[in-house]
């Protein structure tokens, strides 16, 4: 540390231990942060500043006029803008109702079933298949008359009583969110079977040999050890929910009242090009998932006490061996 | 003591396991069919499609027509090889950039760890769509809209998912073989690069496979800042079928089963990494 404060010439400097480190942090950090900057805090902050303005992408710096809050009144006043947070709901049921599969069907594959690893990749397929060609796929499977109007007639319905899926507004959302559902149940059933894995293999023999059956094994055994899990994708479904936009975009394009809240501002901002408008849109949204992402955090802090603990000592240990890191490196030093 | 070696069903462990493997058979059927019937609809021939319902299997299944229709059509070939360049790219600089941030991060001590780590955190938080309300206009500034290279600088820019997977692996690895490195007078260049990117291998698999699959199905920014038609990657060229040819579903699926091929492979061939990636990124993604 003496050393530090004694002049050195620049290139003693850069070749001492700690030289050499703030030298390649800075190499090593310089880039990704300039990433981050221009394409995350920059169009962050330029959201923020456009929110208060009326302009198009082409209107020149000194002819965006300053209309204060209206934008932001306008998404409240609009009905194609808040009106379509409402849609939101439908994907959260969806959400939801996509959690408990994924839960069930991970409970069964966690056993030992005939064939497990097969229907584990085929239900989790979908996951990887691009959103625009999920959209020509669901295009022609609700299309009158194709894939799922066939099958249902195989299965005794008659077509006339068949609704259009994708035009009648009784029911084209849950057309669309059955897509959402259909693409992500097998990531999600991935991820909790991944945490019943973890659960120690020794409490199901036991809970065999007391005779306990699955139904009591998973209340008791697989429950308890996963609900931060399954806690943190509730929430993160209703964020999820709130951005859903891919499946109306690519197999609707917001039709028939199918526009949810980013579906509506894309068109908003690329082409109807009121950018002010988008910005206020986009940012009142963030303010939302800002509230749920604290939401969740008080959550985990007040109602999951003993995970939390879990993560506090593993961060104390973190703190320790740092600590003792530090104080070697201090020794050395010394000598 | 009976039991010991052979399991007994009851009556009701019985109803369960008929329970168990009825809605496996089931769901797992509601996840392929849609995928099955545009295989079916991709191997008609127009009249075929147009006369017989799409759920009737095609006359012949080496009518690769289709296919090769819908390759030119949308001039997939360019889009491939589109799509594999940007991979490439994308992948290589996020692994650099990646691993090296992760590596100071998770090494050094300095004032700004925490902001820098928080201000990665904060940036995970802002849903995609919504930023390209004004990425787009940063784009334009900069003059990235409409090429390549552009497009491939923005995908690296917003990257936080694997910086996660490979801050969480460094913690896993002994401080120890560091400290015995510095000892042998080694530079941090050299622990970094001799020590740190070998063992992160399964890190960087893991994040490349998830990255990977995301890059390969973009297609919104690919949308918005790829116009020229030279410059389709594959998911951006499927875009291609929407207009004059949006009826002719037999092409279509034809094109959507070629674009989902490659992933397919890759499902294939790594399962168990494409499996413990979903568990590695979702912990704080």
């Amino acid at each position: 540390m003496e050393t530090g404060k004694k002049k050195k010439s620049p290139m003693q400097w850069a070749r001492s231990r700690k030289g050499q480190q703030i030298l390649i942090s800075i190499a090593f950090i310089a880039i990704p942060l300039l990433l981050l900057f221009v394409f995350t805090y920059l169009p962050f902050g330029q959201m923020v500043k456009f929110s208060f303005y009326k302009m198009k992408y082409t209107t020149p710096a000194d002819k965006r006029v300053f209309v204060g809050w209206k934008n932001y009144l306008d998404v409240f006043r609009r009905d194609d803008c808040f009106g379509a947070l409402k849609l939101s709901l439908f994907y959260v049921v969806g959400a939801i109702l996509q959690l408990v599969l994924a839960l069930y069907l991970a409970t069964i594959l966690s056993f030992k079933v005939k064939g497990g690893n097969f229907f584990k990749g085929l239900m989790f397929f979908p996951y990887l298949i691009s959103g625009i060609a999920i959209g020509f796929i669901f295009k022609f499977f609700y299309t009158r008359g194709f894939v799922f109007d066939t099958i249902l007639q195989w299965c005794g319905f008659q077509l006339d009583n068949l609704p259009y899926w994708l035009k009648d507004q009784k029911i084209n959302n849950w057309s669309l969110v059955a897509t959402s559902v259909w693409r992500y149940f097998g990531q999600n059933m991935v991820l909790f079977i991944g945490a019943i894995m973890s659960v120690d293999a020794d409490l199901y023999e036991a809970a065999d040999l007391d005779g306990a059956n699955k139904f009591q094994q998973f209340i008791h055994i697989i429950l308890p050890s996963i609900k931060t899990i399954v806690t943190l994708n509730v929430i993160l479904s209703i964020t999820g929910s709130l951005s859903a936009f891919e499946q109306p975009y690519v197999i609707t394009d917001g039709a028939n009242g199918t526009g949810t809240y980013f579906v509506i501002m894309n068109e908003i901002a690329h082409t109807s090009q009121k950018v002010g408008l988008a910005s206020a849109m986009a940012v009142v949204l963030l303010l939302i998932i800002f509230a749920c992402t604290i939401l969740q955090k008080l959550f985990f802090k007040y109602i999951f006490r003993d995970a939390e603990s879990e993560d506090e000592s593993y961060a104390a240990k973190k703190a320790r061996l740092k600590a003792e890191k530090a104080q070697k490196k201090a020794q050395k030093g010394v000598a | 003591m009976v039991n010991v070696g052979k399991k007994s069903y009851s009556p009701l462990g019985i109803l369960w396991i008929i329970v168990e493997y009825v809605s496996l058979i089931f769901f797992g059927l509601c996840a392929v069919v849609p995928v099955i019937s545009c295989v079916i609809t991709a191997f008609k021939t127009s009249e075929e499609y147009q006369q017989t319902n799409v759920m009737t299997l095609p006359e012949s299944w080496l009518n690769f027509d289709n296919f090769t229709k819908a390759f030119e059509a949308a001039n997939m070939g360019r889009a491939f090889l589109n799509s594999v360049i940007v991979m490439v790219c994308v992948l290589i600089v996020s692994v650099i950039l990646g691993t090296q941030l992760a590596y100071v991060l998770n090494r050094f001590k300095f004032p700004g760890n925490t902001l820098i780590r928080n201000l990665y955190l904060f940036a995970s938080l802002l849903p995609a769509v919504a930023m390209q309300v004004t990425v787009f206009n940063i784009m334009s500034a900069l003059h990235l809209v409409n090429s390549l290279a552009g497009y491939i600088i923005m995908m690296c820019g917003t990257d936080v998912i694997s910086i996660y997977i490979f801050i969480q692996f460094m913690e896993n690895i002994p401080v120890s073989l560091d400290e015995s490195a510095i000892i042998d007078g080694a530079s941090y260049w050299t622990i970094y690069w001799k020590i740190m990117l070998p063992l992160l291998k399964p890190a960087i698999v893991t994040s490349c496979i998830l990255k990977g699959v995301g890059v390969y199905n973009e297609y919104y920014c690919a949308n918005l800042y790829l116009m020229d038609k030279k410059l389709h990657t594959i998911a951006r060229c499927l875009y291609t079928f929407v207009g004059p040819m949006g009826s002719q579903y037999n092409l279509i699926c034809a094109g959507v089963i070629i674009s989902l091929l490659p992933a397919l492979i890759v499902f294939i061939l790594c399962q168990k990494q494409i499996y413990s990636g979903i568990a590695a990124g979702a912990v704080k993604g």
